[in-house]
């Protein structure tokens, strides 16, 4: 039978303000244990919570960029479970009358657009951290995290495969970098989301019973998890199982999901509008000025690279996807006007590398990828050579001129020591004269190679080509 | 109104707490009588009445974003039966 798979997504940003969402502890990461912590993060008795406003106008700068509707009066509510890394025993959140309301997003998936609902944005603090003790069979628990703002953003069901969850996903990222709300850094948890998944038979209208999958931190993980429920589900109902609501993990470095509650403790919050915190009333002049001073979103950029610079919508994507290359590709166009060539430069080599290497930024000022494009449309440097120059910027972060003069790359386009090339390669490889005569085409290919490596590299691959058919056509 | 022993296992449950059967009769019969008196408060005609969502009456209070020192964290610890490295040790967790 062919399934239909329905999935709805839980996104969870920390927020980069300066300072915790009820408390002036500092959110910056990776402190010892215990030390960005005071009364109010750790839930001692009595400690009183209050607002950061920041928090609210980030929430509502997302919401905006999300196409929310806003709401006026809003207010916090205790969410109580059970947990050690929960201190309170209860998540100050927002249950009915979250910040924002019914938004949505254009997502874009090989060319198919696709707008994904999104239900609701809230408002709420991140809990701390179990580092589970090898020895003792315990666990220690560090609180920097406790009381850090998040925003959740809740989506409607309105995504049908793994890809579609992926660039919903990417979306987000990219409008929270643009409008600096939060640093998105996945490998840092700042970023991550909790996947509900059901299968229906094709053409079925209701929903199945669906699965929760918690704490995706990257991509990778979020696409692999999302693969490994639908054959899980479908494989399930096929054997005549039943679908079990439930709450489940996944375990990246095994590639499994594994159910983590059973449906006898089945959540039941107990939610109630926190007494502690006052309710948040906004006027719309505070709103429209947050909606007037939004900075320039993913969407907007892209049409400009499109319109303006003329760059392929399949480019355009990619480099808007990530507010730091967008930035990057900016900066480099201010210099150099082959905006292509740019942008060919940052979807090749400059993504692979930054994946090999790990990094999150590029070691070299986005100046310098201009004069080297720039060097190669003049003709100064091969590109065979440019490319070996760029994996020197990487490595030293140096102006690419300085890297070419330094070790000498000039191409070589003068006739007369093309020539020489020429004829030198020519007299050691007789055999590939009678094969070029015989008419063999490649053997034009081998002597240009032949040629290229005598040369180091350097010489005009297009002279050589040029050069060498005049002499075996002699 | 009466509470059911299931009602309240499950709310036992909620709060990570396990009854004997025994206890399970007599505080099924203590919560049924605290639920009874608090329906009282059900008698009183709220018609008309707005929800209420804060008891404060107040709105928009706010801090602004600037950093404030921590605390020591020895003091912080100072109340946890264990500790280890700088943080609060508590038992196996499973779930």
């Amino acid at each position: 039978m062919e399934y239909e798979v329905v999935i709805g997504l839980e996104v969870h940003a920390e927020l980069a303000t300066k300072t915790k969402i009820f408390c002036g502890c500092s959110t910056q990461f990776g402190g010892e244990p215990n030390t960005h912590c005071c009364p109010v993060c750790t839930g001692m008795p009595g400690a009183l919570p209050v607002l950061n406003e920041k928090v609210v106008e980030y929430a509502i700068k997302a919401g905006l960029a999300m196409n929310c509707d806003i709401e006026q009066n809003s207010k916090q509510d205790r969410k109580n479970y059970f947990y050690p890394d929960l201190p309170k025993a209860y998540q100050i959140s927002q249950y009915d009358l979250p910040l924002c309301k019914n938004g949505h997003l254009e997502i874009d998936v090989d060319g198919q657009k696709k707008n994904i609902g999104i239900t609701r944005i809230h408002i709420e603090e991140d809990a701390g951290k179990l580092n589970h003790d090898e020895f003792g069979g315990g666990a220690l628990v560090d609180l920097n995290r406790a009381c850090v703002p998040l925003i959740e953003i809740v989506s409607e069901p309105d995504m049908r495969s793994s890809a579609e969850a992926k660039a919903y996903v990417e979306k987000i990222k990219a409008i929270l970098e643009y409008l600096e709300v939060s640093d998105c850094k996945m490998q840092e948890g700042s970023l991550r989301a909790d996947v509900n998944l059901s299968i229906r038979p094709k053409g079925e209208t209701k929903f199945g019973t669906r699965t929760e999958t918690k704490n995706l931190n990257s991509f990778k993980a979020i696409t692999r998890a999302i693969e490994f429920e639908i054959k899980r589900q479908i494989e399930a109902v096929e054997n005549g199982e039943e679908i079990i609501q439930e709450t489940r993990r996944w375990d990246d470095d095994r590639g499994i999901g594994y159910a983590m509650r059973g449906k006898e403790d089945a959540h039941d919050y107990r939610y109630f509008p926190d007494p502690d915190l006052a309710l948040i009333k906004l006027s719309a002049e505070y709103i429209n000025n947050i909606r007037e001073n939004l900075p320039e979103l993913p969407d907007s950029r892209k049409q400009k690279y499109i319109n303006e610079l003329g760059l392929p919508e399949y480019d355009a994507n990619i480099i808007t996807g990530s507010k730091m290359l967008a930035d990057f590709f900016d900066e480099a166009t201010k210099y150099c006007d082959n905006a292509k060539s740019i942008s060919n430069w940052i979807m090749g080599d400059l993504l692979r590398i930054l994946t090999e290497k790990e990094l999150e930024q590029v070691p070299f000022k986005p100046e310098y990828l201009a004069k080297l494009v720039v060097m190669i449309d003049s003709g100064k440097i091969s590109s065979a050579i440019a490319k070996k120059v760029f994996e020197d910027m990487f490595e030293t972060g140096e102006n690419p001129e300085d890297i070419v003069t330094k070790k000498g790359l000039v191409q070589i386009s003068d006739e007369g020591a093309i020539k020489e090339i020429v004829l030198k390669v020519l007299e050691n490889n007789p055999q590939s004269i009678i094969d070029f005569k015989a008419g063999k085409d490649k053997a034009l290919g081998f002597l240009v190679g032949q040629a290229m490596k005598e040369s180091r590299g350097k010489a005009n691959p297009q002279m050589l080509n040029k050069m060498f058919l005049e002499e075996l056509n002699k | 109104m009466n509470i059911t022993k299931e009602e309240l296992k499950h709310i036992a449950n909620l709060s990570n707490l396990y009854f004997s059967d025994e206890e399970l009769e007599k505080y099924t019969k203590d919560m049924s009588s605290v639920v009874e008196f608090a329906n009282e408060l059900s008698k009183i005609d709220t018609q008309g009445v707005e929800i209420t969502t804060s008891i404060l009456g107040e709105y928009n209070i706010f801090r602004k974003d600037e950093v404030k020192e921590s605390f020591d964290r020895d003091i912080l610890l100072q109340n946890a039966p264990e500790q280890g490295d700088g943080m609060f040790k508590i038992p196996k967790v499973i779930g």
